[in-house]
């Protein structure tokens, strides 16, 4: 067992400001890190610095804090791609988060590369948002979506994907990590499969980056999306990181400022990469916030985060077993700190509206992935997501919140 | 007993607890005592998909009144399809049409109609009152 330092938790906890409050007069316990994660102070200073001293628009001014803010931003595209190892900052592109960041590759790489007949692979355990983008594209191309199934422990059955694969596949689009069993995807692997078969992989990283580090030149994945709230940063800004080769065969997704580089009315050429694909005036206050929970994630460092994450999920299952009647759904050893369970006899929504009620947010439902509860035949789940700043005495605090809710429903 | 006339009886009911504990083990009891639907009424036309759990409302007019019945799979959102009933059922097209649906914020439950909740029941006081109007046209038309 890795020794947890009590008060350096108690101290990250205090950067924090959200988790000293509390929720029906009760003491806030959060366990919804998967749906997002909450800020420390430094991000919610540096988003209200920047509008308090340093708000310009960037790229297009000769002013002294116009200047200053691109020099900002532009510092914060090196920093995320030292951040995942990318090659260059240029593979970095800014998005509102991380379906944008799928939405812009399912429908730029789709447009030139996707052909009637093609196949997309994905997988059952995907987030709606890593699976419909791609289902529109092969609607409008002709081509079809095909499917790695899951194990009855939530892994991906690597076998099938290696049946799928063929010389119609185009594309694989699978998830980092899964939003609902939690299950780490080997995506080196799938990756080294693909790429032995000349096909590109898309990763959805949205909840990839909060748990560990990422080198994208290791994985050789050829894309990676992330959004910056799942990574303690603010809403509203994520990014893709793709390799330079594919972004420069890539057609724009969307048009405007900033993307060209000279506008006629006979004819419009388009910026270089990663201009290319931001039209519009970025939202520089959330990138600089995105800057700041990098700096904070770094200056932590991922020994804690995964050292401590790992105590909390091992802790939490070794609980949530000696519960009669409780079932947790995806048991395989490669697992972020994220928990689907079920309690036997007792409706999620019910228990989910009582553990609410006891000052504990964790999240009910199908989690947006539909074809994932469908192949496990069942509604819905409990799912309680641990961050770094969670403590076993809140997992107690759930667990005894959970044999109440057995009480009051047997 | 006027629409009115439940509501507020179902106000005094629910103002005898202090305790939000008590509340839900009210409705968790109304919830597993009362049968609310035929089987053969849960139907997937009757169905009202919520994120969170599913409602199946069923209707019938008769003598100018119509009857409601409904179930789900969760118990506390039975217990509030429950009162939902209690209100709404064997009234006219009129008098449903022109009832408040706000009743369950003066019980502390007002959250269970939002629309991020998704538990079916701000569809099933919707397609109730759609019921209501639907009625009516027909008995005018007839």
């Amino acid at each position: 067992m890795i020794e947890i330092d009590e008060a350096k938790i108690l101290s990250v906890r205090n950067d924090f400001p959200i988790l000293s409050r509390s929720v029906y007069g009760k003491p806030l316990v959060y366990f919804d890190n998967a749906a997002t994660t909450q800020k420390p102070r430094s991000v919610i200073d540096a988003i209200s610095n920047y509008y308090l001293n340093d708000n310009a628009n960037v790229h297009r001014g000769v002013h002294y804090l116009s200047q200053q803010a691109t020099g900002a931003f532009e510092n914060v595209r090196k920093k995320m791609a030292a951040f995942i190892h990318a090659g260059s900052a240029s593979e970095i592109i800014f998005t509102r988060g991380a379906t944008e960041s799928i939405n812009l590759v399912a429908w730029s790489y789709c447009e030139s590369f996707l052909n009637a007949g093609d196949e997309i692979i994905i997988s059952m355990l995907e987030h709606h948002s890593n699976i419909v983008p791609w289902q529109v594209a092969c609607e409008r191309k002709g081509a079809f979506i095909k499917m790695i199934p899951v194990t009855a422990e939530g892994e991906l059955d690597i076998e099938v994907f290696k049946d799928l694969l063929n010389e119609r596949t185009k594309m694989v689009a699978v998830s980092h990590i899964s939003n609902t069993l939690g299950t780490i995807n080997p995506i080196a692997e799938i990756v080294s499969l693909a790429h032995s078969k000349n096909v590109p992989v898309f990763i959805d990283g949205a909840q990839g980056l909060s748990h560990g580090p990422v080198d994208v030149q290791k994985i050789d994945c050829d894309f990676y999306a992330f959004s910056a709230h799942k990574m303690y940063g603010p809403m509203g800004i994520g990014g893709l990181y793709g390799k330079a080769s594919w972004l420069e065969k890539m057609q724009p997704y969307q048009l405007g400022g900033e993307m060209i580089e000279k506008v006629t009315f006979e004819k419009t050429t388009y910026n270089e990469i990663p201009y290319k694909f931001e039209a519009g005036t970025p939202n520089v206050a959330d990138v600089i916030g995105l800057g700041a929970a990098i700096d904070y994630l770094e200056e932590l460092g991922w020994d804690f985060i995964t050292a401590q994450e790992k105590d909390l999920l091992t802790y939490a299952t070794d609980k949530l077993h000696t519960v009669v009647g409780l079932k947790i759904l995806g048991t395989t050893a490669r697992k972020a700190s994220i928990i689907s369970f079920l309690i036997e006899g007792i409706h999620f929504f019910d228990a989910g509206t009582i553990i609410d009620h006891m000052g504990i947010a964790i999240r009910t439902g199908s989690h947006c992935t539909q074809p994932l509860m469908d192949s496990l035949k069942i509604n819905g789940t409990l799912r309680a997501s641990m961050a770094f700043y969670n403590t076993r005495q809140e997992i107690d605090k759930l667990i005894e919140t959970i044999q109440r809710v057995k009480n009051l429903f047997e | 007993m006027t629409i009115n006339e439940t509501i507020d009886q179902i106000i005094r009911e629910f103002n005898q607890f202090d305790d939000w504990m008590d509340k839900y083990n009210y409705l968790i009891e109304m919830g597993r005592s009362v049968p609310l639907i035929d089987d053969t009424q849960k139907t997937d036309s009757n169905l009202i998909v919520g994120c969170q759990s599913r409602v199946w409302l069923s209707s019938e007019y008769k003598d100018g009144l119509i009857h409601f019945t409904a179930d789900s799979d969760a118990v506390i959102t039975k217990g509030i399809a429950y009162l939902l009933i209690r209100v709404f059922s064997g009234h006219t097209p009129a008098e449903i049409i022109d009832a408040e649906t706000t009743f369950l914020d003066k019980i502390g439950l007002k959250e269970h109609l939002s629309p991020t909740r998704s538990n079916g029941l701000l569809s099933m006081v919707k397609q109730i009152k759609m019921y209501a109007f639907a009625y009516q046209i027909k008995e005018k038309n007839m």
